[in-house]
């Protein structure tokens, strides 16, 4: 293939990789820019996510696109459940002091991890896409599922936006985020507000998964990357701020394509986890926040 | 007599461990030299985070340039294994006053995740230079290179009496320390830092001190864990070692000097116990995190000196 | 008195965000003196004994102490040149001991004699009965008594109080001003207080500050006579 295809191809790939980045920073941007809880067990609400998108595959009849919208709707509740529940039993019993709240959030990425390993296997498990037909291009086909993903994602992010500014349930977290307790002085349920929005985060780690697990399978330790990568475009993007976020989402997914399709993957991440570390050492705004108060 | 009272019972701690040596069934005695040498590393994180409150989510990378600082020494530079000891020790000093350095601009949830991240290039950089590290496969240590002097780190006696050794050393210097005007400064920096300041406290001064301290425990417990086990691997800098010693301070009790030793011990084992009935002993650690913090977050030792000995150090 | 002057301030600015702060004050103190700084709220105060300290770094101007410019010093070296800060919102190690709070003031300067030197900034304060009670558990009035034993301890040749008498009751406060007048001439003491009794009845000299710019300074007998005082503050 010609250098310019092979760059379309890495583009187009990056643009996956970045639409499903976006929808699984956006939940843990939404969690620290509201709780302002740093949330390392994210990673492991992806990969459940994904693990039961594929119990969901085996277990309903019928065709692959039945049980895809069936797992696309029922995992990403599943999921918010058990994430509001671990809010409700532990981080509100800490009180979201931040450095017991990050302990707490490991020892969750250990216990869900294990609790995959068990129920779910060591194996990496497909899960099939519900269509597969391709758009043949001048220079190569390519998997017409990877675009709808594209698409549903950019529609999810939409939805996210519009319920955070347009509607009443986005205005009350919004409250909550600029001030905990002036928002429970007016009467808002401060404790379901944060079950809410980390149930939501949750959710959407786990939706984010069900769209790409039929492209990357299912595995139980698959919730590492994705944890890194949201750290590095939340970080890079500016904590809490959901705009920064998408910019940087699609900055690290498509430089993650094209990266990795022309060098070892390695030292792409390895350089990514230091300019994440040197981001909030030298600009803890973000490269694209202004500072935050 | 407080200070002898708190002496006693680290000798008397040092003691027992002796008597171990001849009276422990050879299953116990492998594992405590293992706990003894894995203790070292966490009194190091205890240094860090029990006494300066440096909450350091990256110590897998002082552990494993103690690791490699030893391993590589061995295998590239023909280092006999008492300079590799040293070279490792010295290379987790290095190690944390690089990340010192940078890290400690920040505070709080940016640390920990300046630490992650730092730990994490590290943990990858052993993969990636594989050339040099043996990457995924890691460095198998012979047995020739593992004697100091003398002494045969792959004979289990021997190694059970080096590992007593330098835990002892350890352990006394870790009491001397927080029982010296600089420990109460650390633990000043960890109770307010401000405050600190404004007695003419450096804060990054003092924090930066205490982490190359921090960092030359964890190079030697690394440095110790990789010769007297003969492997060097990438595994044992992954981030489940940066977990490893925060379990155990908080087990046993931030902030105490017994508690990294006494958190070791009973994780160990109960890892090991829950291993025995389950395959799932990575939930026996997630839900130890997680009931720590919720219940009891001072640590057994803490709660003891909270309650009953205040003069524990 | 011989006015010997301590600390010398020229120009001293600090806008936060196009607030200005502190705005080029020109200020002096002299060695022993008491001296107090006064002001509506907002007018600076805080802020400018925050640049005196080095809490807060001084956007432009200069400060001298005692012969010797301090302007870029960090905080924690003011401290140790003999700058000592009490705090407006009491700053304790809650979770030590009393003795060992004082001790760590005591030790900060290098004394040779930590325990002796110790008992005795307690024993100033009236504290000494507490030593081994932990620190968080003492009454308000005695926490802020144990602020300023830390400030004595520290044996400073300026010793900076932010509003010291804040939610005392009538007879603490009479035992601080003893405190006070005890302290000089030895070193100087500089006051940011709210209650007009105590800083007539302690400061030799008062500043006054408004909208972060030098409104006057002067004797007490000045300043109650000083027409531009009563009406920014005194008067209403």
């Amino acid at each position: 293939m010609d250098f310019g295809p092979f760059l379309l191809l890495a583009l187009m790939e990056g643009l996956v990789t970045a639409a499903v980045l976006a929808l699984t920073a956006s939940g843990l941007s939404l969690v620290f820019g509201i709780m302002r809880v740093v949330n390392v067990a994210h990673g492991e609400f992806f990969m459940l996510g994904a693990v039961l998108a594929w119990f969901v595959s085996v277990s309903v009849p019928g065709p692959a696109p039945v049980a895809f919208a069936v797992a696309l709707l029922v995992c990403p509740l599943i999921v918010g459940a058990i994430a509001a529940l671990a809010d409700i039993l532990v981080l509100k019993r800490l009180n979201y002091a931040p450095e017991p709240t990050i302990v707490a959030t490991i020892g969750l990425l250990y216990i869900l991890q294990q609790a995959a390993l068990s129920f779910f296997g060591p194996d990496a498990r497909p899960v099939p896409a519900p269509f597969s037909f391709r758009i043949q291009l001048p220079w190569f086909g390519y998997a017409g599922y990877k675009l709808v993903v594209v698409a549903a994602a950019g529609l999810l992010l939409l939805a996210v936006w519009l319920i955070l500014t347009r509607t009443r349930a986005g205005l009350i977290m919004r409250a909550t985020q600029q001030d905990r307790d002036t928002a429970r002085a007016f009467g808002i349920n401060v404790d379901r507000v944060y079950a809410g929005v980390f149930a939501m985060g949750a959710g959407l780690a786990a939706v984010a998964a069900v769209l790409i697990v039929p492209i990357r399978q299912a595995h139980y330790l698959m919730g590492g990357d994705p944890l890194l990568l949201s750290f590095i475009v939340v970080i890079i993007g500016g904590l809490g701020s959901l705009r920064g976020t998408l910019v940087a989402a699609l900055l690290i997914g498509l430089s993650d394509g094209v990266i990795s399709t022309f060098f070892a993957p390695t030292l792409a991440k390895i350089l990514a986890t230091l300019l994440v570390a040197m981001v909030l050492v030298f600009r803890p705004q973000g490269l694209f926040g202004k500072r935050a108060p | 007599m407080k200070a002898d009272r708190a002496l006693v019972l680290h000798l008397a701690v040092l003691a027992a461990l002796l008597l171990a040596h001849f009276l422990a069934p050879a299953y116990h005695h492998a594992n405590l030299a293992r706990i003894m040498v894995l203790s070292i590393y966490a009194m190091g994180y205890n240094i860090a985070f029990g006494y300066t409150g440096l909450l350091s989510l990256g110590h897998a990378l002082l552990f494993g340039a103690g690791l490699y600082g030893a391993g590589m020494g061995v295998m590239h530079l023909g280092l006999p294994a008492g300079p590799g000891l040293v070279a490792g020790t010295f290379a987790g000093g290095l190690m944390a006053l690089a990340v010192g350095v940078l890290a400690l601009r920040t505070t709080g949830v940016a640390f920990m995740i300046v630490t992650l991240m730092f730990a994490q290039a590290g943990y990858l950089a052993i993969l990636y230079f594989g050339q040099w590290t043996r990457g995924d496969e890691g460095i198998v240590i012979t047995r020739a290179a593992r004697a100091i002097g003398p002494i045969d780190l792959s004979d289990d006696a021997s190694r059970y009496l080096v590992a007593l050794t330098l835990f002892a050393a350890a352990l006394l210097v870790n009491l001397a320390l927080a029982r010296s005007s600089w420990g109460r400064v650390m633990v000043a920096m960890r109770e307010n830092e401000e405050r600190s300041r404004m007695l003419g406290y450096n804060p990054f001064a003092v924090k930066l001190a205490a982490l190359v301290v921090s960092g030359l425990y964890a190079g030697l417990g690394g440095a110790a864990y990789g010769l007297m086990f003969g492997y060097v691997g990438a595994s044992l800098a992954s981030v489940q070692y940066s977990i490893l010693p925060l379990l155990y301070v908080l087990l046993g009790g931030a902030g105490t000097v017994l508690g990294p030793f006494l958190g070791a011990l009973l994780m160990f084992y109960i890892i090991d116990y829950a291993s025995s009935l389950t395959d799932a002993h990575q939930f026996v650690t997630g839900a130890a995190l997680v009931l720590l913090v919720l219940f009891a977050p001072r640590g057994i030792l803490g709660a003891i000196r909270a309650k009953a000995a205040t003069w524990l150090p | 008195m011989a006015a010997l002057t301590l600390l010398e301030a020229r120009g001293l600015t600090r806008h936060f965000d196009g607030l200005k702060a502190v705005d080029g004050v020109d200020f002096d103190l002299r060695q022993g003196e008491i001296h107090a700084l006064i002001g509506p709220n907002g007018a600076g105060k805080t802020t400018f004994v925050g640049l005196l300290s080095g809490r807060i770094p001084v956007q432009s101007g200069r400060i001298r102490f005692a012969g010797r410019d301090i302007t870029r010093l960090p905080a924690h070296a003011r401290v140790r040149a003999g700058i000592a800060y009490t705090f407006q919102i009491t700053q304790i190690y809650a979770a030590l001991s009393v003795f060992d709070n004082v001790a760590l003031a005591v030790q900060g300067r290098g004394s040779r004699q930590r325990e002796a030197d110790t008992n005795a900034a307690l024993a100033r304060v009236g504290l000494e009965s507490r030593a081994g009670q932990v620190a968080g558990t003492l009454s308000y009035g005695h926490q802020r008594l144990l602020e300023v034993a830390m400030g004595l301890a520290l044996r400073p040749r300026l010793l900076i109080l932010d509003e010291p008498t804040q939610g005392l009751a009538n007879d603490e406060i009479a035992v601080f001003k003893t405190l006070v007048r005890g302290v000089v001439p030895e070193a100087t003491v500089l006051l940011i207080e709210h209650n007009m009794d105590v800083v007539m009845d302690l400061a030799h000299r008062i500043t006054v500050l408004n909208f972060g710019t030098l409104l006057a300074q002067g004797t007490p007998a000045e300043i109650r006579a000083d027409k531009a005082v009563q009406a920014a503050y005194l008067g209403d």
